[in-house]
């Protein structure tokens, strides 16, 4: 009996023993999975557990452990309701994920007090990083796409007027923005700027569409949150005819998701996006990833800009993880490890930006076209190598 | 054509089209809410249904979206009949809550079955020839899937007006609505009546559920996501009443589309400036009775 009690003091401990060297880290994953934008968080949630099964060994002797939270509506509430359980309840060190930037707004006077790093995984809105030091962004500023596109659709896609048109809310804002701080300073013209509502519901495009198509701009920049949005701004575009008006659809790469490009039909094709990411992009990561995904979802479910930027987030924590040991307790420490991460990934080369903690990445001009199998594509017709946040370095406005 | 004019037709068109949809609709509601005093919550979600099961006839069994818009809402008629014989019968005499509660309760049932099944993405669905084009007026050219929209939606009112005032079953729902027990003292069998008007509201709300895929996409959210939408045009037309839920998707579409138009700055404002203008006025809509 005495022998006995003795082995199993030894077992126990060595598995505190062990315990202390493998460490089993939380990561609290808020994502939306539910309302009329749940598919966006299905996107970045397969990239995450895509990421963490290939990827497992890695990280080895340590482990994660995943808790997924509803994000609900881009209002922000929920998502701060069920982020601040994750730390106080589950003592997460690390939360990830955010879609819709209310979100991450909302919470980052939570992460500010609790000093848990916000690994940002989507939303955009360019001043969001500037809100707290532990917030680190792997997806991109509403700014990278929209800035560039400026100059690019100006010089190059021919549009020396142009109709803003945006889901009315802080990226929609912001991005347009960005786009219109880009066409001006290269001497476009906006001629009319048009707020469609609110994020939470789709509304009737037409109206909108017929204005833009009264007031005849050169081109319309778009903008909306790129779930159903994106196929019912898509379809009142072709219905009214603004293309055969001779009004070329231009915006971020949120108006052409991969996964819902294939549904959008003729009205789609021409469109131009800068983005950072398509299904068609060549670099043999992002064919990796492509196998990979297919591989585990099937052949009809595609990645896109969002699933990319997942990927990528996963990867920078399993990196951190690895650099830290297993020992993510100390929150400025996970951000300082996290500055000056680099990789290629399905998107190419990425690196965080040590200085404002925003990811620089490469961004691409590209049009929809008919690939010769009748499927619709995305064609590169240039690229701007590692584009940083220019709202932060020119400071407009909350960037500052 | 002037400038100015042009823009009021177009406007007039677009809020037609959009006023169709809120009409096909809301109209199912409005009854049940008039002849029945039903808060049927779920009502969303027969349309929603209605839109995933045109999305199954026309993506994987190939018919056509209109044979198909016939079959959908004919199928989600039928499978609403025993929602109402076995659900809803057992709490018409209960209170607002206890209702709101089921059929809510059913419409969140229904996202979640939905989302098993479809998933979150959007779905849209393949339309004809006919309808991906554009109707050309001479001085302006009108999306057709917007003009078939104020076709149908006009052949339908043509049809239930007819049915509710020329023939006798709709003699008998109006006289169910006007007084229940007179109606059932004089041997009219309101059980059955409140059972057949049921399907036929859950079956147009299948239709308009289906023809709203063009406009909005369609996810399984769609069946709380507009609820408020088609709960105002039934309260601004008044319960209950066919020419009260048309007058009301008309003045709201076309007041909604213009506000849109002219100043898109006021987002929804203009939706719910009529809503409480009309209610301050007439607390019980155009044509309720109070």
């Amino acid at each position: 009996m005495k022998f006995l009690r003795w082995v199993g003091l030894a077992a126990l401990a060595l598995t505190v023993g062990g315990t202390a060297q493998a460490a089993t880290v939380k990561i609290g994953v808020v994502l939306p999975f539910s309302g009329p934008n749940a598919d966006l968080g299905h996107q970045i949630d397969k990239a995450f557990d895509l990421y963490v099964k290939l990827h497992a060994k890695d990280i080895a002797p340590h482990k994660v452990e995943i808790i997924k939270r509803d994000e609900g509506p881009p209002t922000g509430a929920i998502a701060k309701t069920v982020t601040t359980e994750l730390i106080t309840n589950d003592k997460v060190p690390l939360v990830t994920g955010f879609v819709f930037s209310p979100s991450a707004i909302a919470l980052a006077p939570v992460i500010n007090k609790a000093k848990v790093p916000m690994i940002i995984a989507n939303a955009g809105t360019a001043w969001i990083t500037n809100l707290s030091p532990y917030i680190v962004r792997l997806s991109f500023s509403m700014w990278h796409p929209a800035y560039p596109m400026g100059a690019y659709a100006h010089k190059k896609i021919g549009c020396k007027t142009a109709a803003v048109a945006y889901t009315d809310f802080p990226p929609g804002k912001d991005s347009v923005e960005a786009f219109k701080t880009g066409f001006e300073k290269v001497g476009g013209k906006v001629v009319l700027s048009i707020p469609m509502g609110p994020p939470t519901q789709v509304p009737d495009f037409t109206p909108f569409m017929q204005r833009v198509k009264d007031a005849h701009p050169d081109c319309l920049y778009g903008f909306i949150p790129s779930g159903a949005h994106a196929t019912g701004l898509m379809k009142a575009y072709g219905e009214v005819g603004l293309r055969k008006a001779g009004i070329k659809l231009i915006g971020p790469m949120d108006l052409i998701p991969d996964n819902k490009l294939q549904d959008m039909g003729d009205a789609a094709i021409g469109t131009i996006v800068m983005g950072h990411y398509a299904v068609d992009l060549s670099n043999p990561q992002n064919k990796a990833f492509q196998a990979a995904w297919h591989k585990e979802y099937g052949p009809n479910s595609y990645p896109d800009f969002m699933s990319a930027a997942g990927w990528d987030t996963m990867h920078a924590i399993f990196d951190t993880i690895k650099k830290l040991n297993g020992d993510l307790s100390n929150g400025a420490k996970v951000v300082k490890a996290m500055e000056g991460w680099s990789t290629n990934g399905p998107r190419g080369h990425v690196m965080i930006d040590p200085k404002t903690r925003d990811i620089v990445e490469d961004e691409h001009a590209m049009e929809v076209y008919r690939k010769p199998d009748g499927k619709l594509g995305e064609r590169i017709l240039d690229t701007t190598k590692a584009v940083h946040d220019e709202c932060k370095i020119l400071k407009v406005g909350r960037c500052k | 054509m002037s400038h100015v004019a042009t823009i009021a037709v177009s406007i007039l068109f677009d809020g037609l089209a959009y006023a169709m949809f809120l009409f096909i609709t809301s109209v199912g509601l409005s009854v049940t809410m008039g002849l029945m005093g039903f808060v049927n919550l779920a009502h969303g979600a027969f349309a929603m249904a209605g839109g995933y099961f045109v999305v199954s006839l026309t993506r994987s069994l190939g018919l056509g979206f209109v044979p198909s818009l016939v079959v959908g809402s004919t199928a989600v008629g039928l499978i609403s009949i025993p929602f109402e014989r076995y659900l809803y019968r057992r709490l018409y005499k209960s209170t607002d809550l206890e209702q709101v509660l089921l059929t809510i309760g059913l419409a969140f049932m229904s996202i979640a079955v939905f989302t098993y099944f479809y998933g979150p993405i959007p779905k849209s669905v393949p339309l004809p020839d006919w309808l991906e084009g554009d109707v050309n007026l001479g001085f302006r050219a009108f999306p057709s899937y917007r003009a078939f929209l104020i076709v149908l939606g006009a052949a339908l009112i043509s049809v239930l007006w007819y049915a509710f005032e020329k023939t006798n079953i709709g003699a008998k729902i109006r006289a169910a609505v006007d007084n229940r027990r007179m109606a059932e003292s004089v041997g009219i069998n309101v059980d059955r009546l409140f059972t057949l008007t049921f399907a036929l509201g859950s079956g147009l709300a299948a239709l308009g559920g289906a023809l709203a895929i063009q406009l909005f996409g369609l996810t399984p959210s769609f069946a709380v996501l507009y609820l408020v939408l088609f709960l105002i045009v039934v309260a601004v037309g008044g319960l209950g009443s066919l020419k009260g839920t048309l007058l009301a998707a008309l003045v709201i579409g076309i007041i909604d589309t213009g506000g849109k138009y002219a100043f898109p700055v006021a987002g929804n404002l203009f939706i719910y400036a009529i809503t409480v203008i009309v209610l301050l006025i007439r607390p019980a809509g155009f044509y309720g009775r109070d």
